[in-house]
């Protein structure tokens, strides 16, 4: 069944569980966006060590409002990219916005998305995609605010 | 399973909702994976009766021409199709046909309003002297507005240099008429009749009385009323209306403004162009009478036609009989979900000046994650703050979850709404995943 396909046990964990959550210093931007068309919110901080692609992101700390799947999505975020340099933060990134985004027609590569794959049946639902998204798209503001000489993401401007 | 056997069942006894039903294509189909649709959003946009549809269909095919220009015989029945429809749109409304504008829609109507007294500051016209406003004047919102009758009041407000002042909200979902908001000061007083989010009616006689005792311009929101009760402007005696035609089985791309007549004929133009004028010379141009002069450019035509159809439908049915038929549909609904626990309702609990909009939280379970249960079983409703920002947050509500009736739901649809609640609740707490 679909609602089940979209809302799996390990979107529910993170939502009753998140990992990361908190706002933390250091930190050299923060970052608040908004679903407008919902209300739900996201503030993220990142710290960044170094500079460009091979900045290492060494913290990423957020507070958030929301349904469980923005949620959820930060959550798996602050996993997949702490610890991790820019560049290949932002290919995961890539990847995950891609197969949101993807209409269901886009093959989930679990390998580079891990976690995230759990995202795959959001892309069913086009009104759901700004929430699998809110959280990420304010980690890369946030580190385009961070850092001038950040890379631009893949398939993005 | 709560069962509703207790509401009265007076449905059917003021409309034959079957018969409804089967003038309305789009309520036979199906969604995901089958499930029959269970349309709970009329307040964000109702769906049209194939009245309305053949209304529009027909006009084309056979009218079809831009309206008061040109000499020929379609643009003869075009601009009487037209005009026709404004008579019967002003009449359902208790308004004279002259005192009814039609624009896109209602957020059009209230920025006309808005953008016509801030250009009084600017017009030449000794007439349009009564509605300067500036330092130290103010404007008066409430908390339960829609955005659209407060934003364009924030803009008016930074344009002219007037205050923004704003009635607060009762935690039973009620306007706090504290008398010390309404001043001399007080130019405008733009409110809803009926809250989109709580369905609070509010007391439009004592807030226009408060108003016209400082003589004060009353700005009525109307988008709420006019379609689900029956609303006579002059009865109310408010200055200007706005309502729009989607959301009553009219199309969308029409908005309909009240204005007494004798302010129309002083308000400043918005938007300026063709059909407005009087006379143009290069130097400069004097324009129409209203409603032309608020009607700029070619207007919408097989809309105006569509939304005249949709007030003869709701004529035939009778406005105190849909007005009963949401009375029923509420109690049901306010019933059946109080009985769940964790849910709370947001807004009036009994039906007292209330209509049929019923807004609530249930604990634990986010309005999208529900929105996204219910919507499996069919059931479309709205989620999100619902265009009311500062409403929610006066409610401490980052969002809510908001089912809205007509005239085509039935008591079954309110019990699928109340056992979708149930489910949501019952798939987030699942596999001890309690949150």
């Amino acid at each position: 069944m679909k609602l089940e396909s979209m809302y799996q046990e390990i979107i529910l964990d993170h939502y009753k569980n998140p990992h990361g959550r908190g706002l933390r210093e250091p930190y050299e931007a923060e970052v608040h966006h908004v679903n407008p068309t919902c209300g739900d919110e996201v503030t993220v901080r990142v710290h960044l060590e170094g500079s460009g692609a091979d900045a290492k992101v060494v913290d990423l700390s957020y507070d958030s409002l929301g349904c469980s799947i923005s949620q959820a999505a930060t959550s798996v975020a602050y996993d997949l990219v702490v610890g991790r340099t820019v560049g290949e933060a932002f290919e995961v990134l890539a990847a995950y916005q891609e197969m949101v985004q993807g209409r269901g027609k886009v093959e989930a590569d679990e390998d580079v998305l891990d976690d995230a794959v759990a995202f795959a049946g959001v892309a069913a639902y086009p009104a759901r995609v700004k929430c699998a998204l809110l959280g990420w798209l304010a980690f890369k503001d946030a580190v385009a605010q961070a850092d001038e000489n950040a890379p631009e993401l893949e398939g993005q401007r | 399973m709560t069962s509703l056997a207790s509401v009265p069942t007076t449905t059917g006894a003021t409309l034959d909702v079957e018969k409804i039903r089967a003038d309305f294509p789009i309520l036979s189909r199906t969604v995901r994976d089958g499930k029959p649709l269970i349309y709970l959003d009329s307040g964000a946009t109702s769906q049209r009766p194939r009245q309305v549809l053949d209304a529009e269909r027909h006009f084309l095919e056979t009218s079809n021409a831009a309206v008061h220009r040109g000499a020929h015989a379609l643009s003869e029945e075009a601009t009487d199709a037209y005009e026709s429809a404004r008579e019967r749109i002003a009449a359902f409304i208790g308004a004279d046909d002259g005192e009814v504008v039609f624009t896109k829609n209602a957020t059009e109507a209230l920025n006309l309003v808005a953008y016509g007294m801030s250009n009084a500051l600017t017009s030449d016209d000794p007439k349009a002297e009564r509605f300067r406003v500036g330092p130290g004047d103010e404007v008066v919102v409430t908390e339960m507005e829609h955005h659209a009758n407060l934003v364009p009041w924030q803009e008016f407000c930074r344009r002219t240099g007037a205050t923004l002042r704003w009635f607060g909200v009762t935690a039973d979902g009620r306007l706090d008429l504290d008398p010390s908001v309404i001043t001399e000061r007080t130019k405008i007083v733009a409110f809803t009749h009926q809250s989109n989010v709580l369905g609070t009616v509010t007391p439009v006689e004592q807030i226009v009385a408060m108003a016209k005792a400082v003589g004060a311009y009353t700005v009525l929101d109307a988008c709420q009323s006019v379609p689900h009760a029956p609303v006579d402007v002059h009865a109310l005696g408010v200055d200007f209306a706005a309502f729009s035609g989607h959301k009553m089985l009219g199309p969308s791309g029409i908005g309909v403004l009240y204005g007494r007549r004798e302010l129309l004929e002083a308000l400043p133009p918005f938007l300026t162009g063709g059909s407005m004028i009087e006379l143009v010379r290069t130097e400069r141009s004097t324009y129409a009478a209203p409603p032309a002069r608020f009607e700029a450019g070619v207007p919408m035509t097989s809309q105006a036609v569509g939304l005249g159809a949709a007030v003869d439908y709701l004529n035939a049915l009778g406005m105190e009989n849909v007005h009963a038929h949401e009375n029923t549909l509420t109690a049901a609904a306010l019933e059946g979900l109080q009985a769940v626990d964790g849910v709370t309702i947001i807004g009036p609990r009994n039906l007292e000046s209330r209509g049929g909009a019923v807004s609530f939280e249930i604990d634990g379970v986010h309005p999208h994650d529900a929105s996204q249960v219910l919507d499996d079983s069919g059931i479309a409703v709205r989620v999100g703050h619902h265009c009311a920002w500062p409403l929610h947050r006066a409610f401490g509500v980052q969002s809510s979850i908001r089912a809205s009736f007509y005239v085509y739901n039935t008591l079954d649809e309110v019990q699928a709404l109340v056992d979708g609640v149930r489910r949501a609740q019952d798939f987030f707490a699942r596999d001890g995943v309690s949150l």
